[in-house]
């Protein structure tokens, strides 16, 4: 026998053991975990392993342009987007940039399918776009998103395609699949909305526009609707971590359709001076900017030709609102 | 297709007939074997490329008239005229059709590098167009370009510096008009034909003139010669208008004239106004249902209310036609259209003619139908709605449906309110009336400060609402109004009764017991071809 004082048992250890307790701990050695079923169950109820010998196939990318949004067009996703635009979107635009909406009279005798062409400025864009879309064109439009912003992994793609019905698009490199998918959409009685200058502007002034609206509209033989937005830089430009309130104007153009001869990069040039025309007219007045335009004086999108600091300062001038103010009054600075 | 208007003859099995009474409704039952009631043809299609059709017309001029690119150039002077706001009745849901034809004559006028352009509201001696209704007319685009700068504006009668006289006919009337559009290289008008009666030289040579030229056409004499003012070449009116035309002509004014015509579509095909534009057996569970609810609303609102909500109402028209170029050939071809969509085949005269006026007229665009009104609609426009000879027989009964309330808009309408206290309490007979108190009400200042400054209609203008009336007090033994307001009603000279059978009762007097009895069913426009 030892000397040493017996260790005291704690209470509940010294507690006798109660007849549950002895059950539970009978049951466990009797019923097997979960994770011991998981791995009970074999091929084909699990997915076959690879011989050693076999180089396994690269795993099926499922983010980026190869984001399968097929799901997003269905009823109930379609209704749920519906729910969404009009219990949260469009109050949210509505209260954030306030958009003021010209133009509308000239697609009032359009029903579609059409393509949407607009400047790109802001992640605003898409949803004041979307917010002055009369309601047959809005419940029935897909956007042309970016497949290496928007759907860099599943969950940012499952959101832009349930909020927006977006699809991606690749704009590093020419595909046939994004081209295809958009194109049978259109057949399919869907309308799009694309930003054909491929990004944001960076400074606030437009970009050249690509050519892909102008492919499928020639491709898909479909009108395209040129689309002026004005403020949304102002409001959230690129690289702006804060959202600012403000308002915005949304001018839509008169349905343009390919003439004869017109491939894409001319079409798609034409498309860029109806939206440069847009732009005069929103930030002018329809009359002086049809006689520019008509005189091949409508200023470009992309700005005077200048340093930095006088890109920066002419954007100043480009005021939808400046008519509205008493002339001579001093300029603010942009 | 749409199914072409036609004469009905009511039997036993023919359902209560609609009857329009202001901004309200009844259903009237009409006896058997002796009534007929001429309904309208339903809305032909309209255009789908209108831009498409506003082009061509533009290109491809009617008449002696080059094509509109040809008549603009650099340094020109050019006035673009277009209707006021008594066109089309109700407003047209946007874009109106002036506002597609303006843009695209501006259009070409850059694509020419013609700078000084005016734009005129050819409103003569009506009140003046409010920004909001200008803005309707003409679109946001156009608005914003001209009228900050003060080349978009309401044509002023009563501006001497800016009226010219061109000459006289050979009957001595004074040609008047605008001194703008008087001297411009180029006045393009652009006109609506909702009847036959718009249009043609009448758009000029009243729209833009003052009532120094005015007078010479609105008067008795030449209203009581016009038979019907919907026929022009039956129409004193429309003659005295195409010879101040030649006399704009030969004072070197050119005029390119673009002239549009609509559907009937005045109630469009879906929304509770639909049943408005169905055959009453026709009309369906949900149309039956619609129009019960609409008015038990409608008997429960304040008048102000149901006035609101029946002008802020916006009607579906199609555009079924646009020509372009000289303006008799251009006419011409307008008229054609405008008879082939409203002309109904009717053979023979009637005893009593019945017709429910509607809550809108020319002249109470988002205002009151004041009992002036009233008349002026009834007497002046639907009675006229014929070709060949009136509906109804000379000495025979008309019966309007209408509340006629005695009530008036002070700022559209100050000198009615005075012509109705003032002249028709002592005469209501159109001549005495011209005689006496014309002048006074046409010269008074502030009657013309109000026209000039406010939105009042020019003093001298409800003399003109009676006067059109005047071929109609001339032929008819007898007016009554059912359901009007008695004293409004017998303050025109007319005879009220509470309901239809109660006016029939009183027509009796005048066209015996078993009168011919024949219905109106207006609006949707329709026009009588009376054999």
């Amino acid at each position: 026998m030892s000397d040493a004082p017996r260790r005291k048992r704690p209470p509940e250890a010294s507690a006798p053991l109660t007849k549950a307790k002895v059950l539970v701990a009978f049951a466990r050695t009797q019923v097997p975990s979960a994770s011991h079923l998981l791995r009970g169950i074999e091929f084909p109820l699990r997915p076959p392993t690879v011989p050693g010998s076999i180089e396994p196939l690269p795993p099926q990318k499922r983010t980026g342009a190869d984001y399968d949004t097929e799901w997003a067009r269905r009823p109930t996703a379609r209704a749920a987007r519906r729910a969404l635009f009009e219990g949260l979107i469009r109050p949210t635009i509505s209260a954030v940039a306030d958009p003021e909406v010209r133009g509308l009279d000239r697609v009032g005798h359009i029903d579609g399918p059409v393509i949407f062409a607009a400047n790109h400025h802001s992640h605003l864009d898409t949803a004041v776009l979307l917010s002055a879309l009369p309601a047959r064109f809005r419940n029935k439009v897909f956007i042309a998103a970016a497949a290496d912003y928007f759907f860099t992994n599943r969950l940012a793609g499952g959101a832009s395609a349930l909020a927006l019905n977006a699809i991606p698009i690749e704009r590093t490199k020419v595909t046939r699949r994004s081209a295809d998918l958009a194109a049978d959409l259109i057949a399919d009685g869907w309308n799009m909305a694309i930003f054909p200058e491929g990004g944001r502007s960076p400074d606030g002034w437009g970009q050249a526009f690509r050519g892909g609206a102008a492919y499928l509209a020639l491709r898909c033989d479909v009108p395209v609707i040129p689309v002026h937005l004005w403020g949304t830089d102002r409001l959230l430009p690129k690289g702006a971590k804060q959202l600012k309130r403000g308002s915005t104007v949304v001018t839509f153009g008169a349905a343009l359709r390919p003439a004869d001869g017109d491939d894409s990069r001319r079409f798609a040039a034409r498309l860029e001076r109806e939206v440069a025309a847009l732009a005069d007219e929103a930030t002018s007045d329809w009359w002086s900017a049809r006689q520019r335009a008509h005189a091949d004086e409508t200023p470009s999108l992309s700005g005077p030709d200048a340093s930095a600091w006088r890109r920066t300062w002419a954007l100043g001038e480009r005021d939808p609102h400046q008519r509205d103010r008493r002339q001579g009054a001093a300029k603010i600075w942009p | 297709m749409p199914r072409p208007g036609f004469v009905l003859d009511v039997d036993k099995s023919t359902p209560p007939i609609l009857f329009h009474h202001g901004e309200n409704f009844r259903l009237e039952k009409l006896p058997a074997g002796r009534s007929r009631v001429i309904y309208p043809a339903e809305p032909h299609p309209g255009i789908d490329d209108v831009d498409g059709a506003i082009r061509h017309a533009l290109l491809n001029p009617l008449g002696e008239c080059e094509p509109l690119p040809a008549l603009l150039h650099r340094g020109m002077k050019l006035t673009i005229c277009f209707d006021d706001v008594s066109l089309p009745l109700p407003q047209m849901r946007r874009p109106d059709i002036r506002q597609r034809i303006i843009e695209a004559v501006l259009d070409l006028a850059a694509q020419a590098g013609v700078d000084d352009v005016h734009i005129i509201a050819a409103l003569a001696l009506h009140r003046r167009m409010t920004e909001h209704e200008l803005r309707h007319v003409v679109g946001d685009r156009v608005y914003d370009a001209f009228a900050p700068n003060g080349l978009l504006y309401n044509h002023d009668a009563e501006d001497l510096d800016n009226l010219l006289l061109l000459g006289t006919t050979d009957r001595g009337e004074e040609v008047e008009i605008n001194k703008r559009a008087a001297e411009s290289d180029l006045v393009v008008y652009v006109n609506i034909n909702l009847v036959s009666m718009d249009g043609g030289h009448k758009s000029t040579a009243t729209g833009l003139a003052s009532y120094r030229s005015i007078r010479h056409h609105h008067n008795v004499a030449t209203m009581q010669k016009s038979k019907s003012f919907m026929d022009r070449h039956k129409s004193e009116l429309h003659s005295s208008n195409w010879r101040m035309g030649e006399v704009i002509r030969k004072a070197d004014v050119k005029i390119f004239q673009i002239e549009s015509t609509l559907n009937n579509d005045t109630f469009g095909t879906e929304g509770p106004l639909s049943v408005l534009q169905k055959r009453e057996w026709e009309w369906n569970l949900r149309d039956r249902a619609s129009f019960m609810a609409m008015k038990a609303g409608l008997d429960r609102m304040p008048t102000s209310a149901t006035r609101k909500l029946f002008h802020s109402w916006r009607a579906p028209f199609g555009v079924t036609s646009v020509h372009a170029g000289q303006v008799d050939a251009v006419h011409e071809a307008t008229l054609a259209q405008v008879y082939s969509e409203q002309l109904v085949k009717v053979e023979g005269q009637t005893d009593i003619l019945t017709m429910g006026l509607p809550y809108i007229c020319p002249y109470n665009v988002n205002s009151v139908m004041n009992p002036i009104l009233v008349m002026c609609l009834g007497l002046g426009y639907f009675f006229n709605m014929y070709r060949g000879q009136p509906l109804v027989r000379e000495g025979g009964v008309l019966i309007l449906s209408h509340p006629t309330p005695w009530d008036f808009n002070p700022v559209h309408h100050p000198s009615y309110i005075d012509f109705f206290e003032q002249v028709l309490s002592e005469t209501t007979d159109p001549l005495e009336i011209e005689q006496r108190f014309e002048k006074d009400f046409a010269e008074d200042e502030w009657y013309r400060h109000l026209y000039r400054t406010s939105y009042a209609y020019h003093g001298v203008h409800p003399f003109y609402m009676w006067y059109w009336g005047a071929h109609a007090l001339q032929h008819l033994g007898r007016v009554i109004i059912v359901g009007g307001d008695p004293a409004a009603v017998r303050r025109l000279g007319f005879r009220p009764a509470s309901s239809l059978n109660d006016a029939f009762e009183l027509a009796a007097d005048v066209v015996g017991p078993s009168p011919t009895i024949t219905h109106f069913h207006n609006p949707p426009l329709v026009m009588a071809d009376v054999s």
